[in-house]
């Protein structure tokens, strides 16, 4: 077992092709913080990158960030928010899900990683993930040449887009040396409005509602009783909480408050979180801190229509116990099962009879996610066309084999 | 680019023409096949007039299996196919290949789901993208991607050429508000990607089919998002006496955190042409003119117009009008709007560039355009999406001129190479086509580019679907797929732990 812990691109790339000359598979790692999703892997020899570090260009006026890859995500968060920009599209720490320890500071995960993982939060739902923001890339292939893609100017459709290609490939398909995201501007105002004691189904007709309304919500989930009283320390009681965050100027805000006020005010008894009290809820929801237990029960991430999610957790519930939770409108589940068993195909089968979508297993014992499909898997023709896009990326899979089958 | 080499025909598919026609009628009946000259002169080029060329023959189907079949049809006995929706392509993505079927999707123009709860709505590709605002907007809804064609342009040529437009700066493109499509392989395979849910499982295949330009496969379904209409919009008409103080302006704009609905700059020939067209009441002294949308609940407008404002007298604006009514609102827009017509009137020909530059280098561009523009001894007019640095430069020439549509192309290029050297990029929306494609190694070198076409061998391992488009040169996919083993300087055992 050798681990290579190259500090520059040069290094990274020398280290593919002789992985490849040898055709000797390689774990990538950035911090492996998310090292326990995914099929666990077998390789003789790891590639840590957390030493390709740097910020290596910064132009706020031009809303543009470029790192090495192993950069902390922590520290370009703290230099974007010296500056009053941030990532629209709020990248989760899965650290409290996954070891039980909220705030592993600088080892919270790379900027590389969350590109490969394509990561996001709450605001998903109004500005995308990881893919919405990347523009460019700069990458070694599994066949040992270094390529880039995209550039740094946000509207570019010259050739294809290899940099949204990362998004989401786990490593599978190329190691990132260099990315470029767009930034923006953080919002300067935020005023949480929640609406108290709704079940499911109700919850999910507020959201659609006010998300279908100009009040331009950034981000809409529903916390059933028990579950409201496991984000910010407990202290917005244990009612169950319809969140409803409204972001930006603040005239806006009050503006947008009230209007949505006017429009759920008979779905229930409404409060207001503001400034500080609501980015905490919002960061556990983002973290799915309610099932940040320290302990190993199956957590699943599904994401389906808004519409039907909770259709789908209903009759999940008629044949075993879970907990779950809802972020995007409805449309991203957290859920947690009471007893070891994932249930994977009870699962999915329920997916698909419901419209869809996808469930990623993202905390399960060593026992199951050897024995496990932990992504969704894919039909056969897509599934082929994937495989075959990844021949031509790694045509001898020496990156993270087995990491996404 | 006027010697532009395109893939020399197949023989063997021209000579089997009349038989692939007959083969092609059975696959699609009724009026789905043209495949008289004069009927196929309608296809002969898209929105890049400058190239021309008759197809084999035109399908329309009208059903997914159709067109399917139609692939697998022309995958088994090699022969080209060249996708098309509207045919409103800047960079002739749409060309006809002499021993192409040239596969309209025109008839594939029905709206399949509105789903108001989830946002979204299904249509198939032909529809057009204006059809699905218009669809929703009884609701109060509408689809934000507005590139300038969207009366005509298809929802389809839409994603494969991942079009933006003024909305784009605030709303993204449409690589951001599409959910999914359904699509065909050219072997036949119909593939999903996404749905009505958030983020496609693996690898992000819709990512990379939005603005693959028709290389990929053939978009058969697309899931859009929708969003509800902001309650108000009004703009801001500022005029500055140079183009850098009209660039700080935006860079300030955006340094406050106000990310406008729309940000769109004029320079003095692109203001001067608009001005004599529509009367807009533009100022004609000055250098730039900004208009910048703010849209919105009223109080949140009317705050940042008040912001805008203060910024742009701090940025030396010599004139700055606030709209006051919806007319007037629409009346700054009409000479933006009208800009490409209007340089129309004052030029036989223009000749529409797309470059994307991060916008600190506007004023240097803009300069190295002058100078060009001498060389060349042709003008140019600059409308530019000043927000994200998508310039849109309309070099005038005369096509009769013998000689003056080559020295519009070497000019064009030559803008380009520019907005390349200072950190930009070719094509910021209207996509490389033939156009820009032998000026694809300006940006890349070859083993980006042949990455590039390693994707187009896990799709279409034949190069049959649009080929001779975004690459200078295809190259064989079993000669791309070969590995040449660079042992690097590590040796095992003795691995060095760096
Ligand atoms: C079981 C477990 C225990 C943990 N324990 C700790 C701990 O003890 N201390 C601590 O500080 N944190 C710990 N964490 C939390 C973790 O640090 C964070 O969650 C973090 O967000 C992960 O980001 P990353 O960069 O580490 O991604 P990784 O988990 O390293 O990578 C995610 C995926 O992206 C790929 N990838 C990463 N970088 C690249 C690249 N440059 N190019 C291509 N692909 C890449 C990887 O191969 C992998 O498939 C733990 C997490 C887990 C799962
Ligand atoms: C006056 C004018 C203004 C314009 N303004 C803008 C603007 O503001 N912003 C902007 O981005 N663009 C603009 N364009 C360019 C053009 O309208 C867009 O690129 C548009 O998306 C093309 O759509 P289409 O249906 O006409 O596609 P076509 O021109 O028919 O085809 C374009 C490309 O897409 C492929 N294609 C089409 N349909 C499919 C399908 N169903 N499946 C797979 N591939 C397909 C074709 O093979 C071709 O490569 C403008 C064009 C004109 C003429």
């Amino acid at each position: 077992m050798t681990t290579f812990t190259p500090s520059s691109s040069a290094e990274t790339l020398s280290t593919v092709q002789w992985a490849a000359a040898e055709e000797t598979p390689l774990e990538l790692l950035g911090h492996g913080s998310k090292r326990g999703i995914g099929r666990p892997l077998q390789t003789e020899h790891t590639l840590d990158l957390s030493r390709l570090t740097g910020v290596t260009l910064y132009e706020p006026a031009e809303l543009v960030l470029s790192a090495k890859a192993g950069t902390p995500l922590v520290e370009i968060e703290q230099l974007l928010t010296e500056n009053g920009q941030q990532f629209a599209f709020e990248p989760m720490d899965y650290g409290p899900l996954l070891s039980g320890e909220p705030g592993q500071g600088s080892k919270n995960g790379t900027i590389g990683g969350v590109l490969a993982t394509n990561l996001s939060g709450p605001r998903r739902l109004k500005a995308g993930a990881a893919r919405d923001h990347i523009l460019g890339v700069a990458a070694i292939s599994g066949r040992g040449e270094a390529f880039k893609s995209g550039g740094r100017v946000v509207k570019n459709v010259t050739g294809y887009d290899l940099s949204k290609l990362m998004a989401n490939s786990w490593g599978t398909l190329a190691v990132l040396t260099d990315v470029t995201f767009k930034v923006l501007p953080a919002a300067e105002t935020e005023v949480t409005l929640a609406i108290r004691g709704l079940l499911d189904d109700a919850a999910v007709a507020a959201m659609a509602l006010a998300l279908g309304s100009s009040a331009e919500a950034s981000s809409a989930a529903h916390l059933p009783e028990r579950i409201a009283a496991k984000v910010a320390g407990g202290k917005h009681g244990s009612d169950a909480a319809t969140l409803l965050r409204v972001e930006g100027f603040g005239p806006s805000v009050v503006y947008r408050i009230e209007a949505l006020r006017k429009l759920l005010g008979k779905a229930g008894p409404l409060e207001e979180i503001a400034g500080e009290a609501s980015k905490t809820i919002w960061r556990d929801i983002r973290d799915c801190l309610p099932f940040a237990d320290g302990g190993a029960r199956p957590v699943w991430r599904v994401s389906m229509a808004p519409s039907q999610a909770h259709h789908m957790v209903m009759a999940l519930r008629m044949q075993v116990a879970v907990d779950a939770f809802y972020d995007w409108q409805g449309g991203l589940v957290w859920l947690s099962m009471r007893e070891d068993d994932p249930e994977a195909d009870l699962l999915r089968g329920l997916i698909r009879k419901h419209g869809g979508g996808h469930a990623t297993l993202v905390r399960v014992s060593p026992s199951h996610r050897a024995a496990l499909p932990v992504f969704e898997p894919q039909p056969s023709h897509l599934a082929a066309l994937s495989a075959r896009l990844k021949a031509e990326f790694d045509p001898k899979a020496i990156l993270n084999p087995g990491r996404m089958a | 680019m006027s010697g532009l080499a395109m893939p020399k025909p197949d023989a063997e598919t021209m000579r089997r023409r009349a038989e692939i026609v007959a083969d092609m009628r059975i696959i699609v009946p009724g009026e789905g096949v043209v495949d008289a000259a004069n009927e196929m002169r309608a296809f002969e080029s898209d929105g890049l007039t400058a190239y021309r060329q008759l197809p084999l023959v035109v399908v329309l189907p009208e059903t997914v299996a159709q067109v399917s079949r139609v692939l697998k049809y022309c995958n088994e006995r090699n022969i080209r196919v060249v996708p098309r929706g509207s045919g409103t392509s800047l960079s002739g993505g749409a060309l006809p290949l002499e021993d192409a079927v040239l596969l309209v999707m025109s008839r594939f123009n029905r709206i399949l789901a509105i789903d108001y709860p989830n946002r979204i709505v299904v249509a198939q590709p032909g529809v057009t993208n204006l059809g699905i605002t218009t669809a929703v907007e009884q609701e109060g809804f509408y689809y934000a991607p507005d590139p300038s064609s969207q009366i005509a342009c298809s929802i389809g040529g839409n994603v494969a050429e991942n079009s933006g437009g003024v909305h784009c700066l605030k709303y993204g493109l449409t690589a951001n508000n599409v959910l999914g499509i359904e699509m065909v392989l050219m072997n036949g395979e119909v593939v999903r990607l996404g749905g009505s849910h958030l983020d496609q499982e693996g690898y992000d295949l819709l990512g990379v089919m939005t603005g693959s330009e028709g290389l990929l496969g053939v978009v058969t379904e697309v899931t859009v998002r929708i969003l509800k209409k902001p309650e108000t919009a009004r703009a801001l008409l500022i005029g500055f006496p140079t183009s850098e103080e009209g660039g700080q302006c935006v860079a300030d704009i955006i340094g406050a955190g106000i990310i406008p609905g729309g940000m769109e700059m004029m320079d003095r020939p692109a203001i001067h042409a608009a001005e004599d067209f529509v009367h807009a009441g533009y100022p004609l002294d000055v250098e730039a003119l900004l208009i910048v949308e703010l849209d919105g609940p009223g109080v949140e407008v009317d705050h940042l117009i008040g912001l805008v404002e203060a910024i742009a007298y701090r940025n030396g604006s010599t004139t700055c009008r606030i709209s006051q009514s919806e007319q007037e609102r629409l009346s700054f827009w009409a000479g933006r709007k009208a800009a490409f017509p209007a340089v129309g009137r004052i030029s036989p020909d223009y000749y529409c560039m797309d470059g994307t530059i991060p916008r600190k280098e506007l004023p240097r561009v803009l300069a190295g355009m002058r100078d060009l523009s001498e060389k060349y001894g042709l003008g140019v007019a600059n409308v530019f999406h000043a927000g994200d640095g998508n310039l849109h430069p309309l070099i005038l020439y005369d096509a009769n001129v013998p000689g003056e549509l080559d020295k519009a192309e070497s000019f064009g290029a030559d803008i380009l190479r520019l907005c390349v050297e200072v950190g930009g990029v070719l094509t910021g929306e209207h996509g490389v086509g033939v156009e820009k494609r032998d000026l694809m190694p300006e940006m890349f070198n070859q083993i980006d580019l042949d990455q590039q076409m390693r994707v187009k061998c896990a799709f279409d391992p034949n190069h049959l679907l649009n080929p001779g488009k975004v690459f200078p040169q295809l190259r064989r996919c079993a000669e791309l797929g070969r590995m040449h083993v660079h042992r690097g300087q590590v040796a095992f055992p003795d691995i060095p732990r760096f």
